[in-house]
């Protein structure tokens, strides 16, 4: 009976986890179009400002700007995929899997999972092709770790971006939020920075902004720096997820069709 | 038995009455027509009995269960085709018949069987390795009907099926639709704006306007009580001749968006 039911959460979480990646695996223009940003940004500034960073002693910008464009990555992957679901209730599709048998706790695990795959997909691309760009890993060893702490910031952000979808009922937030939140969250991360000596303003805020930690962690993990410790990144990217995860769920709980 | 009771429901938005005070019952295995002009509260009625709203007073009942009380007993019961479509555009039908199954925890052996015959029933088999985004709308509301129905449910409710629909597909789902209301003695509850396919179809009909239901009988009733020769006619006696506006829905601000876009 136990069994049974273990299963059935199993299949339902299951299906809904590779529907996300079949929509994703098929349109190959989203794929391209979402992976341009994050290489322009390599290209662009990690070449741009390579010799003024060299200069001013902090060492390679290659190097040091990688982990910030993985983490940008994931970012914008990882709320589009969660705010898919604005578009699966635009057109219907959301009616479909709420009228099933199925709790919508399961219903948003599912599709959380799928989304944050998605998203450590795009980031472990962006990563293999920062090679190209001259980028080495400090440690081979490490770098598996690297990407379950992907997996983490995927799995925070896609909650998050659950949240807003189950809150706005049509895409004319969508512009907002991405001008208002997720561009924010990403500029003022340190994704292109270092956190070090930072006017009073700025540090509070990277400090709250939950992908300062992620591309922390990723930096103490793939080129041996880190701002605030990895122990600390782990436990507030863990911590935040859960929260995330909990007011994904209960927002998604409360829509109503 | 009846196979749906519905006891004085309510449903307010605001200070709204979208449904207000509605009771009626349908027979097990009866083809049942819910009509009324726009916005009367016809799809209110079946989001509330399809478990998508909770109603704000009264009772109900699906199969002999309470869609508040019992949620997942009820969903087993019921098979829907919405007004608007609900399928993944991206997947393909056979995915999308997959993905219902799953869902609605059909073991993978009888799934496989039910998908095959029901995709051949609605003359979809040959195309069920397309994607659904190359479907037209009567290919794809075909598709919904064999989804629907893949859980074997005991209620079918269709909300405006053959809303855009030509002549030909209409007539074609509706003796599907009739088939299986004979040989499956599925109950069919069904809202529409054709009401000349209400009088060939349904073997009782209720009228709703402003959330209240107006009248309620088998179609020839209806005719008698107000002296009509068709069941249009006594529908616009009974519920005037004003035009409804409805308010757009923000699915239908999308729509008109994305066919301006994918003008340009």
């Amino acid at each position: 009976m136990v069994k049974e039911i273990i299963f059935k959460y199993m299949s339902t979480i299951y299906i809904l986890w590779i529907r996300q990646l079949k929509r994703y695996f098929r349109s190959k223009s989203r794929m391209i179009g979402s992976l341009a940003q994050p290489l322009l940004f390599l290209l662009a500034l990690g070449y741009g400002f390579g010799a003024v960073f060299q200069k001013a002693g902090e060492g390679s910008y290659i190097n040091f700007l990688t982990p910030g464009v993985i983490g940008m990555t994931i970012i914008f992957t990882s709320i589009f995929s969660g705010m898919e679901i604005i578009w699966d209730r635009q057109f219907g599709f959301l009616k479909e899997t709420l009228v099933a048998p199925v709790s919508r706790f399961n219903i948003m695990v599912g599709r959380t999972l799928g989304g944050a795959t998605v998203a450590t997909i795009q980031g472990i691309i962006v990563f293999l092709i920062s090679f190209i760009a001259g980028f080495h890993p400090y440690s081979w060893a490490l770098v598996p770790v690297a990407i379950l702490v992907m997996i983490l910031v995927a799995l925070l952000f896609t909650a998050l971006g659950v949240m807003i979808a189950s809150l706005l009922d049509d895409m004319q937030g969508f512009q907002l939020i991405v001008n208002f939140l997720v561009m924010p969250l990403f500029f003022l991360s340190g994704a292109l920075f270092p956190l070090e000596g930072l006017p009073k303003v700025i540090d509070i805020i990277a400090r709250l902004d939950p992908l300062s930690y992620g591309i922390d962690a990723f930096r103490a993990l793939l080129i041996n720096t880190s701002h605030f410790g990895l122990s600390t990144d782990i436990a507030v990217l863990s911590v935040i997820t859960l929260a995330f995860l909990s007011l994904g769920s209960y927002f998604f709980s409360k829509i109503q069709i | 038995m009846d196979i749906i009771e519905v006891k004085n429901l309510t449903k307010q938005f605001g200070g709204f009455k979208a449904v207000d005070n509605v009771s009626f019952n349908v027979a097990e295995g009866e083809i049942f027509a819910f009509l009324g002009p726009n916005g009367a509260g016809k799809s209110t009625t079946i989001k509330i009995l399809t478990t998508l709203l909770r109603p704000t007073s009264g009772e109900m009942k699906l199969n002999g269960y309470n869609p508040i009380k019992n949620p997942d007993a009820v969903r087993h019961s019921f098979g829907i085709v919405f007004q608007d479509p609900s399928l993944d555009d991206e997947l393909t039908a056979y995915e999308n018949m997959e993905f219902h199954g799953v869902l609605y925890d059909i073991p993978w052996k009888i799934r496989k069987e039910r998908i095959e015959q029901l995709l051949k029933f609605v003359e979809l088999w040959d195309r069920r390795n397309n994607l659904v985004k190359e479907f037209s709308g009567g290919m794809k509301r075909r598709l919904e009907i064999a989804r629907g129905l893949l859980h074997h449910p005991k209620i079918f409710f269709l909300d405006e099926p053959t809303l855009g629909l030509d002549p030909q597909t209409r007539k074609h789902m509706w003796d599907y639709l009739k088939e299986l209301n004979k040989t499956e003695k599925i109950t069919v509850f069904f809202t529409t704006h054709y009401i000349e396919e209400a009088e060939n179809i349904a073997q009782k009909v209720a009228i709703i306007d402003h959330g209240k239901i107006v009248a309620l009988g088998t179609p020839q009733e209806l005719k008698e009580k107000n002296n009509s020769d068709s069941l249009e006619d006594a529908f616009l006696k009974l519920t005037g001749k004003t035009i409804r506006d409805e308010e757009a829905s923000p699915a239908d601000r999308m729509r008109t968006r994305r066919r301006i876009w994918s003008r340009r």
